[in-house]
């Protein structure tokens, strides 16, 4: 418990102080005990297990998504490579570079909480929620010109000429990837956020959310890391 | 687990890396490098992939476990994408006749 | 708790169904009567109740399906379309198809004995994750709300594997609603598999050891693996064909570009690994049936280990085998051929194994033995024909006829079905903590044996001579087939009403258990019947391997 003090004890309401006296001893490490575990090693090894099949099951998600992309690429080279030439090379890879930041955030964070020192851990964890929304932000202004290029899917439709049907198509994995993607990045941004919050409040029990946080982060952050030269690149 | 963690220090040098290979995909693709273009994108993605995956996430670190359920979500990836494509590969008429009116 | 072995009353004894009436039971404190709230069970994260949760659901799920079976059955008893439309017919199987799938048959064994025994099995005092537990029953039945809201609104109208471009472009019916609950549904599905895997990998009692696991949780490991590593793809097949539906594009559109035979690849690279989610825990079911009555060891433990992994990881490979007359290349087709033959060699090995496993055993014929008997038969039945269907030049004739669906269903009902029923029997005493009427069950297995093959056999002739599937009208000269098959589908309605009557009736009236009325091994016989809210009272430890039956004769001989 002394090795874990939260940020500091004036910042603490009275009702915290009250609300943790309730609390009963706790191991050195702070974490708490679910009744169904003997010990903590046990506990953690099933939480980190559980993460990884979880993972396990997104991978496989994009994947089907993504191979669904290749299979058209293989069938329309072509149309793909009018595809990716109108997709936003240097948003792309700009959001590239501030996802792969933000992993790094990520993982000192997650360095941080091993050594429970809380403060960094608040604010690392709120850079990482900043990078995924600077990453958002660019994405929407990849989308508001895209719209404004008629580069959606439609009646009205026509880029690619006579290509068009299967530039269509092109598009409409272009959003399917990104908007699930996107869609994880939102939840990972909420889940990082209320981490941050723990953490800031003190009300975290040891590091194993924060570690199991950073590998969801880390998972969509490589992603990303498929879906770009997929998209954006020549050929892809 | 703990014990054996990894530094900052590394973390560092694992984001520089990362970002060369950022860098070098975007110098790929500006080079004319015509049906190569896929395979080395997706050569060096794959790199990327690695270091996050060994470093970021600790499977460099990690138990047994973990780096056996890390590779069954990969191996199982590469069954989806072996058959599937073998198909397409081994059809030959794409894109197929018309249909009749 | 010793119990005294009964008086022998015929050449060998019988295993103790008599038992002194046990007044501790009434008012022991169990799972059952600890917090009889309806909150107390809604809220519950305990995994003997969960799994309860889930055999109540099931089982109305199971009625639903079979509700419309009995449909369909009366509409084909002649050759005319009399009693429905073919529109309101393929809404029927339809329904049927979807309902039995993804609500009965695939929760079925899992979600209700998984849910019960694998903690029990392993020494555990709660699966993993509880809370993700009671999670996955209520996105299961959310999902479930989904689907039965469109069966009331009309139905669906597609058949159960929602083929593009018809599902996405043509139908009327309510597609959406429909994959948007099996959608849902998936999740429930990953969460289980999720839980069951970490819990098997890191919840096991001290001493036990991989190889002392009882065949039941290595099947359910397996199917665990299965569920999680195949449920994401059918979850974003789904997604994709709504995007199609919704906003009219053409991922899997011909007209539009698309192709159709990729919604086929995505489709059965679920749905055929699904077979074997739905086949395996039967497998572990029949494992531990077999092992006890016939009081012996299973034989070549380690090698139906082998194939269980090896089913799980080679289901994966034979997807192509649905898709040989779609417009696969015919390369594709004949190394998914070869991958088929391939699978059957695991499954033959757990038929051969439980073969062994009774030759020379001392085979007491209980209810849930006969189920499991009843399985080896019709499995071994469902199995070959399946290669029937894995070879190419003779799938063309057979494909999309009764060939088919007599073949599923003698591994659906055949097989899931009769493990089902089996385990049910078998592991009934601790669940409820009473004894089911033993006449009545051994009656009502036979009259399930009986009924099931009266309904599929004529099929596989129906299908050889070219009765394609979904079909409300046929000509006359089928209709002998169809008269045997809807009297059979009678008396096989009669064989489920059975089980489920008495086993309502037993709940108050049946005899108490004892906590091990068949002696059987394993760690979830160590604890009272019904088990603690905890499971055990003290922690157990294992130091023998599993299935130490051959001890046994010794003290069937004292």
């Amino acid at each position: 418990m002394p090795t874990l003090a939260p940020p500091a004890p004036e910042d603490r309401s009275a009702a915290d102080r009250a609300a943790t006296a309730e609390v009963p001893p706790r191991p050195p490490s702070g974490a708490v005990l679910a009744e169904q575990f003997d010990d903590l090693d046990q506990q953690r090894e099933a939480d980190t297990l559980g993460m990884w099949v979880f993972l396990a099951t997104e991978v496989l998600l994009f994947s089907t998504l993504i191979l669904g992309f290749v299979v058209y690429r293989f069938l329309y080279p072509e149309a793909w490579h009018v595809g990716t030439e109108h997709t936003k090379f240097w948003i792309g890879s700009a959001n590239t570079a501030v996802l792969l930041t933000s992993s790094l955030v990520m993982a000192l964070a997650v360095h941080a909480a091993k050594e429970a020192r809380w403060k960094a851990v608040t604010w690392l964890l709120v850079g990482t929620a900043a990078l995924g929304a600077l990453f958002l932000g660019l994405k929407g202004l990849e989308y508001y010109l895209d719209l404004h290029e008629g580069f959606w899917p439609g009646a009205g439709f026509d880029v690619g000429g006579p290509l068009r049907q299967q530039v269509e198509l092109f598009v409409v994995f272009y959003y399917c990837m990104t908007g699930l993607h996107a869609l994880h990045m939102t939840i990972g941004i909420g889940v990082v956020l209320t981490m941050a919050i723990l953490a800031h409040r003190g009300t975290m029990r040891g590091h194993m959310h924060v570690e199991m946080t950073g590998l969801y982060w880390h998972l969509v952050d490589i992603v990303w890391l498929f879906l770009y030269p997929l998209l954006y690149l020549a050929g892809g | 687990m703990a014990d054996a963690a990894i530094q900052p220090k590394t973390y560092y040098r694992v984001a520089a890396a990362l970002m060369g290979l950022l860098a070098l995909t975007m110098l790929a693709d500006a080079l004319p490098l015509g049906a190569l273009h896929f395979p080395v994108a997706m050569g060096i993605v794959s790199a990327k992939m690695l270091l996050v995956v060994l470093f970021f996430m600790h499977v460099k670190t990690g138990s047994r476990l973990v780096r056996v359920f890390a590779g069954a979500g990969l191996f199982w990836v590469l069954i989806l994408f072996a058959l599937t494509l073998a198909d397409y590969l081994a059809r030959g008429n794409w894109p197929p006749p018309p249909l009749g009116p | 708790m010793a119990i005294p072995a009964p008086p022998s009353r015929t050449r060998r004894p019988d295993l103790p169904d008599t038992v002194l009436p046990d007044s501790a039971a009434r008012t022991r404190v169990h799972y059952l009567n600890d917090g009889r709230t309806l909150k107390s069970w809604l809220l519950t994260t305990d995994h003997k109740r969960i799994g309860l949760l889930y055999l109540v659901s099931i089982t109305v799920f199971f009625a639903i399906g079979g509700v419309f079976a009995t449909m369909m059955r009366m509409e084909l008893l002649t050759p005319l379309g009399d009693l429905f439309t073919s529109d309101v017919y393929n809404r029927l199987f339809t329904m049927h198809g979807i309902v039995m799938v993804w609500f009965f048959l695939i929760p079925s064994i899992p979600t209700t004995l998984g849910n019960f025994l694998l903690p029990l099995m392993l020494g555990a005092r709660d699966l993993a994750f509880p809370r993700l537990n009671l999670a996955s029953w209520y996105v299961f039945m959310f999902g479930a709300l989904f689907t039965l809201a469109a069966v009331v609104l009309g139905g669906v109208d597609t058949g159960w594997t929602f083929y593009t471009p018809y599902s996405s472009t043509f139908s009327t019916s309510r597609v959406f609603l429909v994959t948007l609950g099996i959608f849902i549904v998936g999740f429930s599905s990953i969460m289980t598999g999720l839980n069951f895997i970490v819990t098997v990998h890191t919840m096991r009692a001290p001493g036990l050891t991989w190889l002392r696991l009882p065949l039941f949780v290595w099947t359910t490991y397996a199917t665990s693996l299965i569920m999680v590593l195949a449920t994401p793809i059918l979850a974003l097949t789904l997604l994709m064909l709504v995007v199609e539906r919704l906003f009219g594009v053409g991922i899997f559109d011909p007209a539009l570009g698309g192709d159709p035979i990729l919604f086929q690849h995505f489709f059965w690279f679920y749905s055929h690994p699904a077979v074997y989610i739905m086949v395996l825990p039967g497998m572990g079911v029949v494992s531990e049936l077999v092992a006890c009555f016939s009081r012996k060891r299973i034989f070549g433990y380690t090698w139906v280990v082998a194939a269980t992994l090896g089913i799980a990881v080679f289901g994966f490979l034979v997807w192509g085998h649905h898709m040989f007359v779609s417009g696969q290349s015919i390369y594709a087709g004949m190394v998914f051929s070869l991958l088929s033959f391939l699978v059957a060699i695991p499954s033959a090995i757990k038929v051969f194994n439980w073969t062994a496993t009774l030759h020379k055993g001392h085979i007491y014929l209980k209810t849930p033995m006969i189920y499991a008997l009843g399985f080896i038969g019709l499995f071994t039945i469902g199995g070959l024909t399946g290669l029937f269907l894995a070879s190419l030049a003779v799938d063309v004739h057979l494909h999309d006829t009764y060939f088919v669906v007599a073949h599923f269903h003698y591994i659906m009902v055949g097989g899931t079905m009769m493990a089902y029923l089996g385990g049910l029997h078998f592991w009934w005493p601790k669940i409820t903590g009473r004894m089911y009427p033993e006449k009545m069950g051994v009656f009502s297995a036979l009259t399930v044996f009986l009924g099931f093959n009266l309904t599929f056999f004529p099929q596989f002739i129906l299908g050889y001579l070219g009765m394609p599937r979904r079909y409300h009208q046929y000509p006359a000269e089928f209709e002998v087939y169809h008269v045997l098959s809807t009297a059979g589908a009678s008396i096989l309605a009669v064989g489920y009403l059975l089980p489920f009557l008495y086993l309502l009736w037993s709940l108050r009236y049946g005899k108490p258990a004892p906590d091990n009325p068949w002696r059987a091994t394993g760690l979830e016989w160590k604890t009272p019947s019904p088990p603690p809210k905890h499971n055990f009272d003290t922690p157990p430890v294992v130091v023998e391997e599993v299935y130490d039956y051959e001890l046994d004769e010794h003290t069937d001989a004292v």
